[in-house]
């Protein structure tokens, strides 16, 4: 049985919460409250940035209502302003962005975190970190002077006479235009896409690829009937997160997309972004209403990347999670 | 017999230390006491109404199978389990007359050292590892002479008094043991725990360790929590063995070693489980 | 050996290939970017593009001066604004964060990571330019400022996570309070990896331009204030290259390869700093 402890006389419990004061008197609490501010300001800075593109679109909101979304006339002269060759050129670029950008980038990542030798997977990712730091603006440059060459000269004609009976490939040649808007855009995200796919795949738990090794799949096999799968919402979510860069990015869109605010079904012509009409407009727009219906394209271009931005973080989130749960 | 032992110490708690190893139980006082502790992490119970003396001047050894809440019960000694969140306590700990809970934390932990089972140097030179506690704790005197003193104590001074300012992770893992060791005895705390102290350190280094222990002990008094029962047998006066967060037994090292009074002690000791 | 197994070893070999094309494609493309650069910025870069003022349209020659002091003003600012709010943010996640506030600062501050640099121009054009009712450096700065911030914060919040827990215990257990620990140990410990994100952070925003064409705008001489408009090398880049001057087209390509080597610079500066903090702490 148990023993007697060697244990004195009996007291009962002797203390009650500690005291503010006394927390407040180690430091603890001020460095608490003072780092909190920091942290704080984040969310203070956020909802002011919503807060001021929200009151300064307020003509145009009252003015032409969700007709500002669906008519396509840009006339600052006679205060007309409707979105929709811009919204329409935001989505068709990063359309093309995406099916270029997509496979490849995928290709990439699953090259990179399952069928690479370690050495070579570092060195490449290393390589591919750095070119995701790589400024819009020389993308841009870039862009003017040898992809809108290239595409006048050699990939327009080659589409043109051999895919020219679908309606996206015809018309003049021009170079610039939703085509090289799109290319530029897929090259600028591609490294988004490898490097979130690539650590969503790792994040899949070895014992996944081990039984499917041990059933005597190839290693291709095993990645992409189980990996790939496995993996599948943390991938759509690298996408996302690839589709908000693209529609939020200017300077090199705004180089190569011809400035034309019109909706054609050609990738040839020339059309116009959200972003490039801020960038291009903004300085010169005379009149509240031309300033403030740039201000709420603004605001359509912030909603739309918060929305997407919120469900990749999310779906990321669930395929990362579920990975380690099952580690 | 452990009665005997009981009746002595609380016979003798009040009396001051002598210091003479010649009669162990004559000269007895109790540096700290546990009283009726429960600890919760969350709202799981970890250890149950644990009521313990700790000896001045003595070692005092927790023993027992992995998750029996041996560091719990550590930890508790110097409020180390405030940095888990929802952990909770009920109960009293007291270190001489005082309830810790009343005192300031960090004065406990400056006079309630702590070596952890790894060992955690500071990503700063051996000088700047010993000197830290004193510095953070104001201390005002020559730091050079009390790091000195501190490496003397921790036997390590001669093996590093040539590279006091190089980065403390060149030293061996031992040296880094014995350097956690130091930095915790500069800032001459009363109490010091050591928790596993020797698990990941090789025989060479744990004999070294355990010889210092029993220098140590002239001044300071120590706990020590161990799964190796050699080691408890080896360095310790007492031993507490703990058994699913309860004090099963407890009493001079050489008598439950030899003579446990419960079935589970015996069972425990001689192997046949954990 | 029979066919089935034959065309999935195939099937396998081919698919390896395909992938690491692709691989390859996306990093032959920097390679690309890079000897482009150099081939035409190189041959137009020169003394003068470091120290002379850009020349009126139609004169040959000159530099951009002005634009490179620019940048380094706007940096500055945007340091001032970025890395106190993102480090001390950082701070309060890692040591201090309570459950639901903490996560509504990282989910806001994620938020604000993913907005178009242009909208933050948007935002900075209202709160600065639109009440001192003139382009200044300070606009510029602000934009800057506040896209430094959730890069800065997340990667302080995350490195000082790595700090292990054992070292946290020492310096409690030493009597060391929470933010002395914080502040003696547990920064110290991590301060390679928040100069990383620093240096980082500084890396993307010194190519941002869409931000600055409405808050810093441009300045063809030297900028005579914070609260004037200043000239920088993107905005210059971009200038440049729109406009339709062959030796335009040449300084254009010249600040190209000058941003470009010192944002690629950073990046190696801020990935060397990080590794050799590794192999220290391994050793």
């Amino acid at each position: 049985m148990a023993t007697v402890p060697i244990a004195v006389e009996r007291a009962g419990p002797g203390w009650g919460p500690r005291t503010l004061l006394r927390r407040l008197r180690s430091g603890d609490e001020i460095a608490h409250l003072a780092t909190l501010c920091f942290a704080a300001s984040v969310i203070l800075i956020t909802t002011w940035l919503v807060y001021v593109l929200w009151v300064n679109s307020a003509l145009p909101r009252h003015k032409f209502g969700l007709h500002f979304f669906l008519t396509s006339v840009w006339d600052p002269i006679f205060d007309q302003f409707g979105a929709l060759p811009f919204i329409y050129g935001t989505l068709v670029t990063s359309a093309v962005a995406l099916l270029l950008a997509v496979p490849a980038g995928l290709g990439a990542a699953i090259f990179l975190a399952e069928l690479a030798p370690q050495r070579i997977s570092d060195a490449l990712t290393f390589v591919i970190d750095l070119l995701a730091a790589v400024p819009s603006v020389i993308y841009g440059l870039l862009g003017i002077f040898t992809v809108v060459p290239l595409l006048r000269k050699y990939v327009q004609p080659f589409l043109h006479s051999t895919l020219g009976f679908l309606p996206f490939f015809q018309g003049p040649h021009y170079g610039v235009g939703f085509l090289a808007a799109g290319v530029l855009l897929a090259v600028m995200v591609m490294p988004f896409i490898i490097s979130v796919s690539r650590e969503v795949l790792l994040a899949v738990p070895v014992d996944q690829r081990e039984a499917a090794l041990a059933l005597g799949a190839t290693r291709w096999e095993a990645t992409w009937k189980v990996i790939v799968p496995y993996a599948r919402i943390g991938i759509l979510g690298s996408v996302f997160l690839a589709l908000a860069r693209a529609l939020g990015e200017t300077m090199a869109v705004t180089m190569v997309i011809g400035n034309n605010p019109r909706i054609s079904a050609s990738l040839f012509a020339p059309g116009y972004t959200i972003a490039a009409i801020i960038a291009n407009e903004f300085t010169e727009a005379t009149g509240d209403l031309y300033l403030q219906a740039l201000i709420e394209l603004g605001l359509v271009l912030f909603l739309l990347t918060f929305i997407l931005n919120g469900l990749a973080r999310l779906l990321i989130l669930l395929t990362t999670q579920r990975g380690t749960a099952q580690e | 017999m452990h009665m005997s032992v009981n009746l002595a110490l609380q016979k003798n708690e009040a009396g001051p230390p002598q210091g003479s190893q010649a009669e162990p139980a004559a000269d007895l006082r109790l540096r700290m006491r546990v009283y009726n502790l429960n600890f919760y992490y969350g709202s799981k119970q970890a250890l149950f109404g644990i009521n313990l003396g700790i000896a001045a001047n003595r070692i005092t050894a927790l023993i027992g199978p992995s998750g029996c809440g041996k560091s719990t019960l550590l930890r508790a000694l110097n409020r180390m389990h405030e940095t888990v969140r929802y952990a909770r306590l009920e109960g009293a700990i007291r270190l001489d007359d005082e309830n810790i809970m009343g005192l300031d934390v960090t004065q406990l932990r400056r006079r309630v050292g702590m070596v952890f089972q790894r060992a955690n140097p500071f990503p700063k030179s051996i000088f700047d590892n010993v000197a830290y506690g004193l510095r953070v704790n104001g201390f005002k005197g020559s730091l050079h002479e009390a790091v000195e003193s501190s490496l003397r104590r921790a036997a390590l001074w001669d093996e590093v008094k040539d590279q006091l300012h190089k980065s403390a992770y060149g030293l061996s893992g031992g040296q880094q043991q014995r350097l956690c060791i130091a930095r915790a005895l500069a800032v001459n705390p009363e109490v010091l725990l050591l928790d596993e102290p020797c698990s990941a350190l090789d025989p060479v280094n744990t004999a070294k360790i355990e010889e210092l222990l029993f220098h140590l002990k002239e001044k300071w008094t120590i706990v020590i929590v161990t799964h190796n029962m050699q080691q408890a047998a080896r360095v310790s006066d007492f031993t507490a063995f703990l058994l699913n967060g309860q004090l099963v037994e407890f009493s001079p090292t050489s008598q439950l070693f030899t003579t446990p009074a419960d079935t589970r002690t015996e069972a425990y000791i001689t192997g046949r489980f954990g | 050996m029979n066919y089935r197994l034959m065309w999935r070893k195939a099937v396998n070999g081919v698919m390896l290939g395909l992938t690491g094309v692709c691989a390859l494609l996306a990093v032959s493309v920097l390679f690309f970017i890079l000897g482009y650069l150099v081939w035409h910025g190189g041959k137009a870069l020169n003394w003068d593009f470091f120290t002379k003022l850009p020349k009126p349209v139609g004169e040959e020659g000159g530099g951009m001066a002005n634009a490179i002091v620019g940048s380094a003003k706007l940096l500055l600012l945007a340091s001032l604004i970025g890395v106190p709010i993102g480090f001390f943010g950082g701070v309060y996640l890692a040591e201090f964060g309570g459950r639901t506030f903490a996560f509504l600062v990282r989910y806001t501050t994620d938020l604000l990571n993913g907005v178009p640099s242009i909208v933050i121009g948007i935002f900075a054009y209202s709160i600065v330019v639109l009440p001192f009712k003139h382009f200044s450096t300070l606009a510029g700065g602000v934009a800057l400022g506040i896209m430094m911030i959730p890069i800065t914060l997340r990667s302080t919040e995350n490195f000082l996570l790595l700090v292990p827990r054992s070292l946290h215990e020492a310096a409690m257990a030493l009597g060391a309070s929470k933010w002395k620990t914080i502040a003696t140990v547990v920064i110290p410990a991590a301060y390679r990896g928040v100069l990383t994100a620093i240096l980082l952070a500084l890396a993307r925003v010194a190519g941002e331009s869409a931000p600055l064409l409405f808050t810093a705008f441009s300045n063809r001489f030297w900028s005579r204030g914070w609260d004037q408009p200043t000239a920088s090398l993107p905005v210059m880049i971009f200038t440049y290259a729109i406009a339709p001057y062959e030796d335009w087209h040449r300084q254009a390509w010249a600040a190209g390869l000058v941003l470009l080597g010192l944002v690629l610079l950073t990046n190696l500066a801020a990935r060397l700093v990080m590794s050799r903090g590794m192999s220290a702490r391994r050793s």
